[in-house]
């Protein structure tokens, strides 16, 4: 038993942690720039297409992951000047129908390029079996996506915590004006971040390729998650988003894991089906009004 | 130019002329999204078909409108309601799942449009709910999930664990392994339909350490599953078993080497001996370069099933009584040899056991090991009653 909770931990490690890459991002365009980009997903996606290209082409799986991370970041440079710089000053809702386009936009376009067929991304032949870990096999590459994720929140915590670049990040998120008005460049620093997250979002969508499947809508689903991880987190704090991911990560992973086996016991397995996922489905949300009743601001909140 | 703008309003005023005097056939599947490779499948089964008998149906030229429901119920509804009402066509097939099979099946009966499945076989529609405009031409759900059961049962497996998606499909393929499986059921899983990462359920897997797994995960849904369960160690202590829906041709490639020595069941095998199947995997592999899988099978017997009865209500598709008559006769020459319909419509055929293994040329590829049943039919039967 302590074995089976051991190994849904680190489940629970690893999805929380991906998650970790997409709200990185996203936590720091929202909190900063006060910008809400629903078109997130579609930078994952665009990753794991472009990484799952890359890798079939030159046959090397990281070098899929080096190209989808510099596409992207490429991209997302782009996206900031020609559209999303417009928006800063705009309301919410003129963001929310612009970014919402874009999703629209970028998916119709991947399925022109790729097709309406997922791709089918392999990890690396090396890290395709299991290794011995406490006793017991677990996926080599899972571990890989635990130890990527737990290597990006160090050098996150490094760059936002410890370096100057950092420290205006910190600054614009917690006052923008001021940050401004003390001769900061917050034109530059928004394209950068906005770089940085789009490559954190690439560098998940193929991490999670091998273990999902690259397809047309894929990040919509997980975009949500990561709204959820950031609101809990607290908007605009990386230290929130890692938190709140690996929060929204071992809850979900249990919950899928533990409620239909103890439903089980007292339902039809067929009761226990229906029910057990659904709760688990609810049990994030739960956590999320649990936080947000007690502390509303989220759990680390950028402007305190 | 002027020469070419009339030729082109000419071929516009007699094309609608022609399509009119054609049959319709509204073909709805899934063709986007993880499972696509079984819409695609059934898709390119049934062109083939077309392809054979010269784009006609029954000597009337044919028109098969194809679109993709995105595996999504209300798309699904849409798109149907577009086929009966804009369309007007004539039958409808191609959808892979039950559970859009059966939010689709109301407006297409209500219209008294024969529906000819070539996929999903819900108990529903087998029992209580069977309708004389629906006829399956593939297997009713459960079957295939059967002859896996009996299966098991012969080979003494003490404890399996049953997975499969929480829908209707899922749902009658574990009560199907159920009902001929008499050893212990250890547990039973039901994931959501669609999902694709199973760490949590491997891990349960892992501890619950049955003899063997049965998992009935049609598309990607499989593909995720064998290679997650390979991945994690589980492979040397438990054994795997499915039927034919993961072990086709749009699994194998995708997973490669782990679906070697994968025992599973299928009313139809490419290596089934005879001349109507052969002829069909013969131009399947010149066509479009890959085997076939069984749901190719089931889209080229659903076109052949239309082509016959067509031709014996000599194309007066407005009696519907005469129609109906001709699709019960079945007067077609099946890929997987004998075919005949139930009282409910739904098959009563062989089922057969193959296996995973490297053919001839190194390909991973099925096997043909023997025959589970002969002449199956489904347990719903005695709950239909048929309107005569």
């Amino acid at each position: 038993m302590s074995q089976l909770i051991l190994e849904q931990a680190l489940n629970g490690l690893q999805f929380g942690l991906m998650l970790f890459l997409l709200a990185a991002g996203l936590t720091l365009v929202f909190g900063i720039m006060d910008m809400i980009n629903l078109s997130h997903g579609s930078l994952y996606m665009g990753g794991a297409y472009l990484g799952a290209a890359a890798a079939q082409a030159s046959g090397s799986f990281l070098l899929g992951v080096v190209a989808a991370m510099l596409g992207m970041a490429a991209v997302g440079v782009v996206l900031e000047l020609l559209l999303l710089r417009r928006l800063y000053r705009r309301d919410h809702l003129a963001q929310v129908l612009a970014t919402f386009a874009l999703i629209l936009i970028s998916n119709e376009t991947v399925r022109m390029i790729w097709g309406p067929q997922p791709l089918m991304l392999n990890p690396p032949a090396a890290l395709a079996g299991p290794v011995e870990l406490f006793g017991f096999s677990y996926p080599a590459y899972r571990l890989l996506i635990v130890g990527v994720g737990l290597a990006v929140a160090a050098f996150l915590y490094l760059l936002v915590g410890h370096t100057r670049a950092g420290m205006w990040v910190r600054a614009g998120a917690s006052n923008r004006e001021m940050a401004e008005a003390l001769g900061v460049d917050v034109r530059l620093l928004f394209t950068g971040i906005f770089a940085l997250g789009a490559a954190l979002c690439a560098a998940a969508g193929v991490l999670l390729g091998p273990l999902l499947a690259v397809q047309v809508g894929m990040g919509e689903n997980i975009l949500i998650l990561a709204f959820v991880v950031i609101v809990i987190g607290g908007i605009g704090s990386i230290r929130g988003a890692l938190v709140g991911s690996l929060l929204v990560g071992m809850v979900d992973t249990l919950g899928r894991a533990l409620l239909p086996t103890l439903l089980r016991a007292v339902a039809t397995p067929e009761v226990a089906g229906n029910l057990g996922p659904a709760l688990a489905s609810i049990a994030i949300y739960v956590l999320m009004a649990g936080v947000l009743f007690f502390r509303p601001a989220g759990l680390f909140p950028a402007r305190a | 130019m002027k020469k070419m703008l009339a030729a082109a309003l000419l071929a516009s005023a007699t094309l609608p002329a022609l399509a009119a005097d054609a049959v319709k056939v509204g073909f709805l599947s899934t063709l986007s999204g993880p499972a696509a490779g079984l819409g695609v499948d059934i898709r390119d089964g049934f062109q083939l078909a077309m392809k054979h008998l010269n784009g006609k149906l029954g000597d009337r030229p044919a028109e098969v409108i194809v679109a993709d429901d995105k595996q999504d119920p209300n798309t699904a509804k849409q798109t149907a309601e577009r086929f009966l009402k804009k369309d007007k066509v004539d039958f409808m097939t191609g959808i892979v799942f039950s559970n859009i099979l059966l939010t689709v099946a109301k407006p297409v009966f209500d219209s008294q449009t024969f529906y000819i499945s070539a996929n999903a076989g819900p108990s529903q529609l087998a029992g209580a709910e069977c309708n004389p405009y629906f006829f399956n031409v593939a297997w009713q759900n459960d079957n295939v999930a059967e002859a896996m059961g009996k299966w098991a049962t012969d080979q003494g497996m003490k404890n399996v664990i049953g997975i499969a998606p929480n829908y209707p499909g899922g749902k009658d393929a574990l009560n199907g392994f159920k009902r001929f499986y008499k050893g212990n059921i250890a547990d039973e899983m039901y994931t959501k339909l669609g999902q694709l990462d199973y760490a949590a359920e491997l891990a349960q897997l892992r501890a619950a350490k049955p003899d063997a797994v049965f998992f009935f995960l049609p598309g990607g849904m499989g593909i995720n599953f064998v290679k997650q369960f390979v991945a994690a160690g589980l492979s040397k202590d438990i054994r795997l078993i499915t039927s034919g829906f993961s072990a086709d041709e749009d699994t194998i490639p995708a997973v490669g080497e782990p679906m070697l020595g994968l025992f599973n069941s299928s009313h139809w095998a490419f290596d089934l001996d005879n001349a109507a199947n052969k002829k069909f995997v013969a131009d399947f592999e010149k066509e479009y370069k890959r085997i076939p899988s069984l749901y190719a099978s089931q889209g080229y017997d659903a076109a052949m099933l239309m082509d016959s009865a067509v031709r014996q209500t000599k194309g007066k598709l407005d009696d519907k009584a005469a129609l109906r008559k001709a699709f019960e006769a079945a007067k077609f020459a099946s890929v997987r040899g004998k075919f005949k319909f139930n009282s409910n419509h739904y098959p009563v055929q062989d089922y057969f056991l193959r296996v995973v293994r490297k053919d001839e040329k190194g390909r991973i590829t099925n096997k043909l090991m023997g025959t589970i049943f002969a002449d199956h039919a489904d347990a719903y039967v005695g709950q239909c009653k048929m309107p005569k």
